[in-house]
């Protein structure tokens, strides 16, 4: 079921589009930004909601890298792997991360503190390599610098 | 050189607000534009050359007059800031969404005018919060104000403006894309003709356009089109914000005039390479640019000069290679990316990235065979634009065609070591 | 027309088309994957690359896809060119890179488009060396298998099932080369019309479940032109059969009537041909039990019985012409009855002489899609003539094409269309007691008891034409919406309005009658269309026969003792202790059938006839349109054409004529010549004369394979394949090289198209009619009232005169509810519910009630219900369906079980 504040938050995006549909997106990131992903429950209830199948918004969802249909951790880490990133040593973070949390990519801690994830450009290039927690862009990084970073997030 | 885009942003970043913006001029060029026929703006936008920032250089006020104006045209009409910023190695349109939100939003309100749009989305990179943040700030302000809203300063002109943050992809920057995108739907792109300024979001006249480019647009109406030519070295109007990454002593963004030459950006601002590297290329746009080296360092960075030499100006954000740095690494780098994205529509592009991908990543990972390097090239020439849908694919094979012809030597290496020489 | 260049040289090719679509009417053979002609032009695949150039002087020319590419005046292009021919080599390459090359175990082997287009480009050597992507398939129920390795990204399947035929739990998933097509979640496909993704998938992907059960490869197949017995509607199909059992039915293309497409009750409802409840002898009752006995055995015995010369004959709307015709010659014009139910019967009578006498034309699906108003009046068609449905949904594009048109977009360009229209939807309006799978387009529903759906039918076309009855008390808002209505109808070019006899109800048809005619004299080409329950409805209606309530009458005065029952389970038709009575006054009763039926227990004869695919027959579609379907096989035991049966009854009784009848040419020639009506029906198909070069029509493929060791278990010497001295037909592969006229079609096939797709090749123009026409002969036309002493109606006037009047208003009851028929597509029709995987899909008996009146009784949905109706009381769960009309209570036809509930009737519903 969705939140009396989810429901609203949606309905309130109805006013910026001339079909529900076109909320769909919108709709789904309403509410991972408060569950942290989309169960096929969520699924269903968006779609409902929306007057779409199951389907048609997995369909969209799937679609999308920033929707993730399984659950995370507490704290997303999205590390950037595109080319500049790349250039000043993407390699090296990934390899500590992976270290230090004992993770794949791709996988989320067993204390499901964090998970980590790849992701595309974060626009940043000038200080690279860089990589995002939750909102928090975190810049001109290297592996020395990742404990005092991950220490932030609990 | 006179500062145009960038003046107002803040070495801290911090929020221009609504009062500094106008401190410094802000809409004023709304007020103008006001004053004017809509045929009058968009004939000085085509005066001005202004060309597209998003990477296709298409002349911005000549894509506006394939609008239908009028009482016959379909409404309501839509204008879309393309802020979805996801072209690898750039990152200058998130520099003018943080360092001068209202700019942008003062831009959209008069591309809305301009087409009489009355209703404008900015497509806004999931990633990029802080900017939301921003400009979220900045529209309610502008509301505030009435730049925005029903009968913006009191004229017959009306505009709601929403920002839509997107759900990541790179198909979502491609205009028709994001217009798919924008409906809620996968963000495929759609059949052109019918151009977007005909029949585009939810079926009505819509024109998609750049950050950078609209953040133009107000000066423009403020100070005429021959002032804006007058800013750039070549004939591509306006100044450009360039930028560089990768092993450069100072990566960063400049606003030069438009047709700096390469020489000048890297050397003088992003001040030559590191210690210990040296320069071996560059793409001067963004990841989907052709490969430069070390002979076209004197090309002018305008969009006729660059194409000449045969890359393209792209966004004008370069990635630079050193030598300590792996050629085939970096395309294999790209192509993953390009193959990833790819949004599975056409043939050529999501079978031909994905096989690229395995075979550059075969070759840097020792496994490679020299058919694999004759199959890679026959997959840039099945990518050619027209052959796909969209230009993604031509532009994912521009690096790789161009690596192969400036380091062919790299790959044949790798090839004939079975390994990545840079790997220890 | 307009002038193309292909290759340097000059056709003529029709104008608003695609340069692939032209090249395939030209007869080029260009590859193509994403595109079909029933859903136009996406530019996906990239497969049907050609070369255009700018002018004659261009010889360097770009590559365009060709069917993203207009025929315009002069456009040179080029098929052959080196860049192209590579480039689509390539693109086969590419779209195979990750297909498992799996053909030898791929049911769509020998019948695959990917197999086909990989051969027309020559792509044979693998290149590709690294691993390949690899999907979980689903379970999407007992029709439709699924088996994504073989995927190769073209869209189609979604784009049918969502664009054209409105489902929903079909989609795309996932992007780059991992696009996975399927559903959310393992389950059955909920569209009606799932089983085209069949044909549609250009590979194995989607695949018949049902052929796989007892698989034949196509070649192995033999088959004949046919049509679907399921429904009125009569589309054309190709059954299939190996070793004496039907494998599975195939579309078979008649631009007119389906088009592409069938709906999964035609496609997989063929089944219960193989049923173990198939009687295959004939059998004779002695002493209470059923004895089985030779064919001439049973005939003596059976002559013995009619003896007497007081026999009455019960025909069937599910036998062919000549089974009634037969029937009817056998017990003489008088003592022949319709058997249906009574109400049926005066309704079928009804809309034929609406059709006959009055101004409307009945549509063909193919005018039905072109539509562009539509007002359905009381019919869910998506259940009782379901390929109509499909047709309809297309017609709600019509409108909004003119948008389409405006914009310079050609209506092809797909997706570009679709955008520029958004949902937009032209006028339909739906007028039903529930809720129907085709109100997600309709502009406006109406939901009403009957009564009040016929107002509203009338209220339309009172204010379309004031001398038209008008409508007493009626509310605003149905007068507003009637106004609605008008005015849509009025406004378009092909208005059309659909009714039917589904709720029994003689005013809804006057009222549509009233609709459409009001609209002809308006000047509007409005189209008439009625729904039939049966595929031969209005054949047997034709028939004039005597209404099946008066059969006990004739017993009872004696004026008969004797029963022949023709291809009928009369405990369908009307209520147990009606039937019961009515067989228990007879002395002798004989019964023609091809599965075992209450009605057949009864029986002291039973003859085995054949069902379609073994037999010849002709039936008449709700269209109107006489349509020829041929024997498949030559089934095994004591089986035999129904009308033959009869006519050897009827020499047996010494009628001289009927020893002439030979084949079903003879007993339409007789038909003919004796009913006027059907004057035409010899024309549906071409004689058992006919011959080409000599030859006749092979039913199996030039490749039919293990004919001489088919049968080596029995006897290893090859047998010789039957005679069919009946048709034009053989029972072999060898036969005419070139193609048959186009009702005799076994199946599409062509050089290098060895798929379904291969129909381009039989088109006059692609998407157009079969070279030749399209099968059929219409039966059923208007009177003319402008020509002055033009044919009219069998009366000979045209009827310009509006029909009937207004019911009164519905009133609905506090204790009580009107209990409307509710139908199924999987499980109301008698014969595919026989079919094992049609009988999976049908619903369990339920009595459907709104959720206002399960409250009212204190029901929630599941609780069982007592339903007290005719004078009987049924326990059935309740299913809570929102939207039913105010005083309505549904109960679905014809499910086992429940079966013979006369509907509509008032019931009590209460809590045991
Ligand atoms: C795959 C792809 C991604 C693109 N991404 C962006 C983008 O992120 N931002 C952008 O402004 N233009 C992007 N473009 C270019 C747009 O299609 C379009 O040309 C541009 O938004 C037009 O605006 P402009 O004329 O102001 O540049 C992309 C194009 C392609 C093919
Ligand atoms: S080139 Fe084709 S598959 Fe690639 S992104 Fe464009 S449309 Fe999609
Ligand atoms: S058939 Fe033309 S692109 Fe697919």
């Amino acid at each position: 079921m969705l939140s009396s504040e989810e429901r609203e938050e949606i309905e309130r995006e109805f006013a910026h589009y001339p079909t529900k549909e076109a909320v769909c997106i919108d709709a789904m990131k309403i509410v991972q930004r408060r569950r942290g992903w989309i169960s096929d429950e969520s699924l269903q209830d968006i779609a409902g909601l929306l007057g779409m199948s199951v389907d048609e918004v997995d369909g969209v969802a799937s679609f999308y890298n920033l929707i993730f249909r399984k659950p995370v951790g507490r704290h997303v880490i999205m590390i950037c792997d595109s080319v500049s990133c790349w250039i000043m040593g993407y390699e090296k973070l990934r390899t500590q991360l992976t270290s230090r949390l004992g993770i794949k990519m791709g996988e989320t801690t067993p204390d499901g503190r964090f998970t980590l994830l790849p992701i595309v450009c974060l626009g940043a290039c000038d200080h690279a390599p860089v990589m995002m927690i939750d909102n928090e862009t975190h810049r001109d990084l290297d592996p020395e610098k990742i404990d005092a970073v991950l220490e932030k997030y609990t | 050189m006179e500062k145009v885009l960038t003046k107002n942003v803040r070495p801290d970043l911090s929020y221009v607000d609504l009062k500094a913006y106008e401190a410094s001029g802000g809409y004023q060029g709304l007020r103008k534009a006001l004053t004017m026929a809509p045929a009058e703006i968009i004939d000085e936008v085509k005066k001005s050359n202004l060309r597209g920032r998003g990477g296709g250089g298409f002349p911005t006020g000549v894509k506006w007059s394939l609008v239908p104006m009028g009482g016959d045209a379909l409404q309501p009409k839509y204008l879309a800031a393309n802020a979805d910023e996801m072209e690898p190695g750039t990152f200058k349109d998130r520099l003018l969404m943080e360092g001068d939100p209202h700019q942008l939003v003062e831009g959209m309100a008069v591309a809305a005018y301009a087409i009489e749009a009355s209703v404008a989305y900015v497509f806004l990179r999931g990633e990029y919060q802080l900017s939301e943040e921003r400009l979220r700030r900045a529209i309610a302000e502008a509301y505030e104000q009435h730049y925005l809203g029903k009968n913006v300063l009191g004229s017959n002109f009306s505009v709601e403006m929403f920002v839509h943050m997107s759900g990541g992809r790179y198909m979502c920057g491609e205009e028709t894309g994001l217009l798919n995108a924008l409906e809620g739907k996968r963000a495929n792109p759609r059949t052109k003709p019918p151009y977007p300024a005909v029949s585009g979001l939810f079926g009505k006249p819509t024109i998609v356009q750049n950050v950078e480019t609209l953040c133009n647009v107000p000066y423009i109406v403020t100070n005429g089109a021959d002032w804006f030519r007058s800013l750039s070295l070549t004939q591509d109007g306006g100044t450009k914000i360039y930028g560089a990454s990768g092993k450069v002593k100072r990566p960063g963004l400049w606003e030069l005039p438009m047709g700096t030459t390469i020489r000048e950006i890297l050397e003088e601002h992003a001040g030559g390479m590191r210690d210990g590297v040296k320069f071996r290329g560059l793409l001067p746009g963004g990841a989907s640019t052709d490969f430069l080296v070390e002979e076209h360092l004197d090309v002018k960075m305008d969009f006729t000069e660059v194409q000449k030499v045969g890359s393209r100006l792209g966004t004008g954000t370069m990635i630079v290679l050193d030598d300590q740095t792996c050629p085939v690494g970096m395309v294999l780098n790209l192509e993953h990316f390009f193959a990833q994205e790819s949004c599975g529509w056409c043939t050529p592009c999501w079978s031909g990235l994905s096989w690229a991908e395995k075979a550059l990543d075969a070759i840097e990972n020792g496994q490679g065979q020299s058919a694999d390097l004759d199959h890679l090239s026959f997959i840039c020439k099945i990518c050619a634009p027209g052959n796909t849908f969209c230009a993604l694919a031509p532009g994912a094979v521009e690096p790789l065609q161009s690596a192969l012809k400036y380091f062919r030597d790299d790959f044949d290496r790798h090839i004939g070591e079975k390994r990545c020489p840079w790997k220890a | 027309m307009t002038k193309i260049f292909v290759d340097g040289r000059p056709f003529d090719v029709p104008e608003n088309q695609s340069m692939l679509q032209a090249c395939l009417t030209l007869g080029f053979d260009l590859p193509y994957f994403c595109w079909h002609p029933a859903l136009g032009s996406v530019g996906a695949c990239r497969q049907c690359a050609v070369k255009q150039y700018r002018d004659e002087k261009d010889s360097r020319g770009r590559i365009v896809m060709s069917c993203m590419t207009p025929v315009a005046e002069g456009v040179r292009i080029s098929i052959r060119d080196a860049e192209s021919v590579s480039f689509r080599a390539a693109v086969i390459e590419g779209l195979m890179q990750s297909h498992p090359h799996d053909c030898p175990v791929c049911d769509e082997g020998g019948e695959c488009h990917l197999q086909d287009m990989t051969v027309m480009t020559g792509h044979a050597y693998r290149r590709y060396r690294f691993s390949k992507r690899t999907f979980r398939n689903q379970n999407l129920g007992p029709l439709v298998n699924h088996e994504m390795n073989r995927c190769i990204q073209c869209y189609r399947c979604v784009r049918y099932y969502r664009e054209y035929a409105g489902g929903h739990d079909l989609k795309e998933f996932v992007l780059r080369n991992l696009v996975y097509f399927g559903r959310q979640n393992d389950g059955v496909l909920e569209n009606e019309f799932a089983g085209n993704l069949v044909e549609i998938c250009p590979t194995g992907v989607f695949t018949d479940k049902t052929l796989k059960q007892h698989y034949t490869r196509k070649w192995d197949l033999q088959l004949a032109p046919s049509v679907c017995v399921h429904c009125g509607i009569g589309c054309n199909t190709s059954p299939g059969e190996r070793y004496g059992t039907l494998r599975r039915i195939v579309n078979r293309y008649n631009g007119e009537v389906n088009g592409y497409f069938l709906c999964d009750r035609g496609r997989f409802g063929y089944e219960f041909v193989n049923s173990p409840e198939r009687l295959r002898q004939p059998r004779l009752q002695k002493g209470g039990q059923g004895e089985t006995a030779d064919g001439p055995v049973a005939l003596v015995h059976a002559r013995k019985l009619l003896d007497g010369g007081k026999v009455i004959g019960i025909g069937s709307p599910r036998a062919s012409l000549e089974a009634n015709f037969a029937l009817r010659t056998l017990v003489g014009q008088e003592r022949f009855f319709a058997g249906v139910e009574d109400e049926e019967h005066r309704l079928t009578a009804r809309m034929l002489e609406i059709l006959r006498s009055g101004l409307a034309r009945s549509p063909s699906l193919g005018e039905i899609e072109k539509a562009d108003a539509v007002l359905v009046l009381g019919e869910d068609v998506t259940q009782t003539a379901p390929r109509m449905a499909l047709s309809l949904r297309q017609s709600v594009r019509q409108q909004p094409f003119e948008l389409v048109d405006k914009l310079q977009i050609p209506r092809w360009l797909d997706h570009a269309a679709r955008e520029a229209v958004q949902d937009a939807k032209g006028p339909f309006f739906v007028a039903a007691p529930h809720p129907t799978k085709l109100d997600d387009v309709a502009a406006a529903t109406y939901r009403a008891s009957p009564d009040d759906l016929a107002r509203l039918g009338f209220a339309v076309a009172h204010a379309i034409d004031s001398s038209a009855p008008d409508v007493p008390q009626l509310t605003d808002g149905v007068r507003a919406l009637a106004g609605r209505i008008a005015e849509a109808l009025k406004n378009a070019k092909r208005p059309l309005v659909v009714s039917g006899p589904s709720l029994k109800c003689e005013a809804l048809i006057q009222a549509a009658a009233n609709v459409a005619w009001a609209l002809c004299r308006a000047g509007k080409p409005a189209a008439l269309s009625f729904t039939a329950p049966e595929c031969n409805t209005l054949g047997l209606g034709l028939m004039a026969a005597r209404p099946l309530g008066e059969a006990q009458q004739a017993l009872k005065s004696g004026e008969a003792d004797t029963i022949v029952i023709l291809e009928n389970d009369l405990y369908r038709r009307a209520p147990r202790e009606q039937v019961d009575a009515l067989l228990a006054s007879a002395r002798h009763l004989i019964v023609l059938d091809y599965l075992e039926t209450s009605t057949t227990h009864k029986a002291e004869v039973v003859f085995p006839s054949a069902p379609f695919a073994e037999c010849e027959g002709t039936f008449i579609s709700n269209e109107g349109r006489a349509q020829r379907a041929f024997q498949v096989y030559v089934p095994e035991g004591g089986i035999r054409a129904a009308w033959q049966w009869l006519r050897d009854l009827l020499i047996a009784s010494g009628a001289n004529g009927a020893a002439a009848w030979q084949g079903v040419d003879d007993v339409l020639k007789t038909l003919a010549g004796s009913l006027p009506a059907f004057s035409a029906v010899p024309q549906a198909a071409p004689s058992a004369a006919f011959r080409m070069a000599g030859e006749k029509v092979a039913r199996e493929p030039h490749r039919y394979s293990g004919r001489t060791a088919m049968h080596a278990n029995i006897n290893v010497s090859e047998p010789k394949p039957p005679d069919d001295p009946e048709s034009p037909l053989s029972f072999s592969m060898e036969g005419v090289s070139e193609q048959p006229p186009p009702a005799l079609i076994p199946f599409f096939w062509s050089p290098g198209w060895n798929s379904i797709q291969s129909v381009n090749k039989f088109q006059q123009e692609i998407a157009g009619p079969l070279r030749g026409g399209d099968p059929g002969v219409r039966v059923i036309e208007p009177a003319k009232p402008t020509e002055p002493d033009g044919p009219a109606g069998p009366d000979g006037n045209a009827r310009a005169d509006f029909l009937g009047a207004p019911p009164a208003v519905f009133e609905p009851q506090p204790d009580r509810v009107l209990l409307v028929p509710i139908y199924h597509v999987f499980g109301s029709d008698e014969t595919s519910q026989r079919a094992p995987a049609i009988r999976e899909l049908t619903p369990k008996p339920y009595v459907a009630l709104d959720s206002e009146a399960a409250r009212r009784f204190g029901l929630n949905d599941g609780d069982l219900a007592e339903v007290a109706v005719n004078g009987a009381v049924e326990r059935l769960p309740v299913k809570v369906r929102d939207g039913m009309a105010a005083g309505v209570a549904g109960l679905p036809v014809g499910l086992p079980g429940i079966e013979n509930c006369r509907l509509p009737a008032w019931a009590r519903i209460t809590r045991p």
